[in-house]
């Protein structure tokens, strides 16, 4: 089977630090990593491979500096990867578009594994995106997935219900956080990775059109918070009485 | 015109609200569209809708294909510039999809839309609720998803003018199909509209002392338990009606109280509309703390029996 997973690179954002005076997020300098669930979509794809063989691409949009991090992926078990730099201002149309244009460039594909959204931004919009661009059908947010030749079955968490969906090949499908732990690759394994490719492909290499953002960001705005941050901590019995007191003042008791 | 759509008929009633506002200021009308049974129709004529398509379909259960399929026909018909699809996974799957085949601009959960002149500029959260990007459309048509309670639906009008339309189209037809549809194991809880809501974290050493939570819930008349990421996805003590977050539910109660519950941002972004927050961790630098009206640091194990005993007694 010829698996293709789309992977990001993305800020952690659990590094991210809020200036004191914007209250902007400070994006420069935080590290950057693959987005986690589209290691949950790569550990599906090996798992996949590992049943019933085959060869797995990692398709990556991404900053020049993206193949560092794209080695990690390649070390887990992805066979080959491809890089395509955007343009500046890329929004989900430009991106989907190179990430479609790339996929029908490799050419042979039976399934497309995605995270079901990015840490960063947490859209959710490239896996279905990438399905419409080329006209297959899409499982999005599976939680369990199984491969058999020429059809996957997956079951969708909807949160309220479960949806178990089946399709023939080719399909894109996009996991959740819970679908699985990605492996650590070893250490071997992150020596072996080295040799293999990650392809430099340009934007005009996989789209024919001139393509222009229908979405531009005008601003990043910081989130005030005005809490109180009353804290009670000395003794423990009065700490109580004090904010059972503070509770019903405020009027939230009654 | 403005098209309103969601296989959820209290999050189509909410975006009716903006959909109206954004057709006045545009001189546009609004439509909202059923794909399956009626049933809704009037109600939707009722909160703001000019023009109701009821679609008819050999597909009456939501399917992403076929629904990017029917919904693009309408478009062909109607000419929508602007598109509100309630953001659920269906919505975002829907209009994701429906984007890539238009070729156009979508943004997805928008917490506020608005018009500066004719330019459409949406608000979303992002970098896991640290911040928030402004977006701009920059050709039609433009495609956004609202979350549940944004807005609030308009109040009914009594005498609606506006028309209901039957409509047949042939939807493309999806090679995948579906199966089955399970309901997920759930305890009930709507904690999107509780007016109380008691939360428990990864500070809790064991699925039986969640029973601490819900005594504290029940004294104070919320009855209502919420959960973080961990409780609900990771340990499943609790099902996912209770996960309250960026994934989970997004809630507005008066007073949310959170046990045991670090503040990962990802919580945050959940709960951070909340009218009182109170936090109680025996890690005095928890991060839930920076977003807390009052807190208490000790250990919930000894906090929290006394807590709802003082409460019992001051509310009886």
């Amino acid at each position: 089977m010829n698996i293709i997973v789309c992977a990001k690179q993305v800020v952690d954002v659990a590094e991210i630090k809020v200036d004191a005076a914007t209250k902007k997020p400070i994006l420069v300098g935080v590290p950057q990593k693959i987005s986690d669930m589209d290691k949950n979509a790569l550990e599906e794809a090996i798992k996949i491979k590992e049943k019933h063989g085959g060869k797995i691409t990692v398709v990556t949009v991404g900053a020049p500096d993206a193949k560092e991090r794209m080695k990690e992926l390649l070390a887990m078990g992805a066979d080959e990867g491809v890089l395509i730099v955007p343009p500046d201002q890329a929004d989900y149309h430009i991106i989907t578009h190179l990430l479609a244009g790339a996929i029908k460039k490799i050419g042979s594909y039976d399934i497309i594994l995605c995270g079901e959204a990015s840490i960063d931004l947490f859209s959710g919009q490239t896996g279905p995106r990438v399905a419409g661009l080329l006209d297959i059908p899409q499982i999005t947010y599976a939680q369990t997935i199984t491969a058999e030749p020429g059809k996957v079955t997956a079951e969708r968490n909807l949160g309220d219900k479960s949806v178990t969906m089946e399709s023939p090949f080719p399909v894109l499908l996009t996991v959740t956080k819970e679908s699985n732990q990605p492996r650590l690759p070893s250490l071997m394994a992150i020596l072996a990775s080295s040799s293999k490719p990650i392809h430099d492909w340009s934007a005009a290499d996989v789209s024919q059109e001139t393509l222009t953002p229908k979405v531009k960001t005008k601003d990043v705005k910081g989130i005030p918070m005005q809490r109180k941050n009353i804290i009670y901590q000395d003794d423990l019995d009065a700490s109580v009485t004090k904010l059972v007191d503070e509770l019903g003042k405020v009027g939230v008791l009654r | 015109m403005v098209l309103v759509y969601s296989d959820e008929k209290k999050l189509v009633l909410e975006l009716l609200n903006k959909a109206e506002q954004l057709g006045k200021e545009l001189q546009k009308k609004v439509l909202a569209v059923i794909i399956g049974s009626d049933e809704y129709a009037k109600e939707y004529l009722e909160h703001g809708a000019d023009v109701v398509i009821v679609v008819e379909t050999p597909q009456p259960q939501f399917k992403a294909e076929e629904y990017t399929s029917i919904l693009q026909g309408i478009m062909k018909d109607h000419g929508n510039d602007i598109v509100l699809i309630g953001s659920n996974k269906n919505g975002k799957e829907l209009a994701a999809r429906l984007a890539a085949k238009l070729n156009t601009g979508c943004v997805m959960d928008c917490t506020n839309v608005y018009l500066q002149g004719k330019t459409l500029l949406v608000e979303r959260i992002v970098y896991s609720g640290n911040a928030i990007a402004v977006e701009e459309f920059t050709t039609a048509p433009q495609i956004l998803t609202i979350p549940a309670k944004v807005f609030d639906p308009l109040p009914k009008q009594a005498n609606p003018h506006g028309e209901i339309v039957k409509k047949k189209i042939t939807a493309e037809q999806s090679p995948s199909k579906i199966l089955k549809t399970q309901e997920m194991k759930s305890e009930g809880v709507n904690v999107e509209d509780a007016a109380i809501i008691v939360s428990c974290g990864r500070g809790f050493k064991k699925k039986e002392d969640i029973r601490l939570v819900s005594e504290l819930a029940d004294v104070l008349k919320g009855r209502t338990v919420g959960c973080s990421r961990p409780i609900a996805a990771d340990l499943k003590w609790l099902s996912e009606d209770h996960w309250i977050g960026l994934s989970g539910h997004k809630v507005k109660p008066k007073l949310y109280v959170a046990c045991g519950i670090s503040g990962q941002i990802q919580h945050i972004a959940g709960m951070r509309d909340s009218g009182v927050i109170v936090a109680i961790n025996k890690d005095p630098e928890a991060l839930i703390f920076k977003s807390a009206d009052y807190g208490i640091v000790g250990d919930l194990y000894e906090v929290l029996p006394k807590l709802t005993s003082a409460l019992k007694e001051k509310i009886g």
